[in-house]
């Protein structure tokens, strides 16, 4: 067939496929490194596998691995579908596969190496750094020249927030990435002291609210009305949602850095600007949610749409907890324990990680010309193994860190602190155990969706659609 | 001019931008392109419902 005439799936399928397997890898090493935290042994006193080295793995390979590889696929798949024209420059796209993976690989090698800059979230050094702007910008070529030569007039909302994310993710890894390199594999940030840190957490939040917020929203307003089989709730507020986003993310960085050496006129401005940061995360919560307007009983019997319904409350949930949290009076309770950890997540297991997996659920068959996956029950049971191991480890998380917070502030009257930090860490150890329970619960449920995708494309054959000849809002 | 009289200008030019937003998108006018826009996920080769599986050779 004229390759013109066909959506490029291919490289969704990779990126599709490779989810699923960094998915299992990053959450495989956050169950070791939760685990090292209850048992400090399990690190084998090898350097490679010390909690400061796998923790850093942990994260990227979940954020960067899992997560990003989610959204090439989905920004790829929903691009060219809303755009009713084939992939731009296929080449190009195909590198953004092959470099994203030599990106993760270098992660795995390097971190626990200890070949690190140091800066949460962008710790890769600055060779890796290169490499990860080049893929970038491919990226953007590829997915903004696609949407110049869309068939259709309107820019479909997904396609605003998959262009914000892809566009702010570039901003914010040149700017946060800026350092003088003094060999290969070491380098110091352009930046020094309070500003370095305040560069530092202007990307570190805007990686919140772009890489794992914008874009999985873009998931998000394709796939529930897709999944639906109706349109959004209100286009008119998906267009407001993305402008308040947009105006305000950018803000709100200050909040991580309440109570330090940054100025105290810029921490109320980060804490100010979170807290407006409530109502556009919620304004989307409820448009995603009202999509199913009229189709409830839909939620009971599909268990795609429950995992991407459900992953809106737990953006819900998030968006709520995360402008309270940065109230300054809030974060002096709640800053440097566990309760930040049980905050991240829930978005990152509840919000990010649950609308990734329904929307690639929903991909999978499409991308292999099935009518389904193979089991549906095996859907519905990773829906609720993940589900009851994320309210496992926020909920243990939560009680952890209040504890934490209370003990540490704890003064005797002698003026002296109650409690030694030893003390309390002594008192985390049977939450550590709860929260490596729900850890492993939601890592058994990737296992299951592993089984059930390989079920699914085992012995078939990649189909690619056919492109819409005549665009329909034209006809 | 003082950097912190433009840093007030561009916060209530930003401001300004955003309510001139809100006011676009709910005006009368957007109404039928943002309908039209709206439909563009089921705008394929699909199955009546829109969850068909018509991406099928």
């Amino acid at each position: 067939m004229d390759k013109a005439k066909i959506y490029n799936y291919t490289v969704v399928r990779q990126f599709a496929l490779m989810t699923v397997v960094w998915g299992i890898v990053g959450m495989l090493v956050g169950v070791l490194i939760a685990a090292q935290l209850r048992w400090p042994e399990l690190n084998f006193d090898i350097p490679w596998l010390s909690y400061g080295r796998l923790r850093p793995l942990h994260t990227n390979a979940v954020i960067f691995a899992f997560g990003g590889s989610s959204l090439f696929a989905t920004s790829y798949y929903v691009v060219q579908r809303t755009c009713h024209t084939r992939l731009y420059a296929g080449g190009l796209a195909a590198f953004t596969f092959w470099g994203w993976q030599a990106v993760i690989v270098l992660a795995a090698v390097t971190l626990p190496l200890g070949l690190t800059s140091g800066k949460e979230y962008a710790e890769l050094e600055w060779p890796i750094d290169i490499l990860i702007t080049l893929v970038w910008v491919s990226y953007a070529i590829v997915f903004f020249g696609t949407i110049a030569k869309r068939k259709t007039p309107h820019i479909y909302v997904a396609n605003w927030f998959f262009g914000a994310f892809i566009l702010t993710v570039a901003i914010l890894h040149l700017v946060n990435s800026a350092a003088v390199p003094v060999s290969f594999w070491k380098s110091y940030s352009a930046y020094a002291g309070v500003q370095d840190a305040m560069v530092q957490w202007w990307y570190g939040h805007n990686a919140v609210g772009f890489f794992l917020t914008a874009g999985f929203l873009g998931m998000m307003y394709y796939f529930i009305p897709k999944q639906a089989g109706r349109p959004v709730y209100s286009y008119r507020l998906s267009v407001v949602h993305f402008w308040a986003l947009i105006f305000t993310y950018m803000w709100a960085g200050p909040h991580h850095l309440h109570y330090t050496a940054l100025p105290d006129w810029a921490q109320s401005l980060g804490m100010v600007f979170s807290l407006i940061l409530l109502a556009p995360s919620w304004g989307g919560m409820i448009n995603g949610m009202m999509t199913l307007s009229g189709a409830w009983h839909k939620l009971r019997q599909d268990p795609i749409l429950k995992f991407l319904i459900v992953s809106l409350s737990f953006y819900g949930m998030s968006t709520f907890e995360g402008p309270m949290m940065s109230i300054k009076t809030v974060n002096a309770l709640s800053h440097y324990t566990d309760w930040t950890i049980g905050h991240v997540h829930s978005g990152a297991l509840g919000w990010v990680g649950l609308v990734a997996m329904g929307s690639i659920y929903y991909l999978i068959p499409r991308l292999y010309g099935r009518a389904t996956m193979y089991s549906v029950p095996l859907i519905n049971m990773h829906f609720w193994m993940a589900t009851i191991g994320i309210v496992l480890y926020i909920a243990a998380m939560w009680i952890a860190g209040v504890m934490q917070g209370l003990l540490w502030r704890a003064v005797s009257s002698d003026g002296t602190l109650t409690y030694s930090f030893v003390e309390v860490v002594k008192y985390t150890y049977p939450f550590y155990t709860i929260r490596l329970l729900g850890g492993l619960l939601y890592l058994a449920g990737m296992f299951v969706m592993a089984y059930n995708v390989w079920k699914t494309v085992a012995g078939q054959v990649g189909v690619n659609a056919p492109i819409p000849a005549v665009a329909a809002a034209h006809a | 001019m003082d950097i912190n009289t433009v840093r007030s200008i561009v916060t209530v030019v930003a401001f300004a931008a955003f309510i001139a937003i809100v006011l676009w998108a709910y005006s009368d006018r957007s109404k039928a392109g943002f309908d039209q826009a709206a439909r563009l996920p089921f705008d394929e080769d699909e199955g009546e419902d829109g969850i068909g599986y018509g991406e099928r050779k």
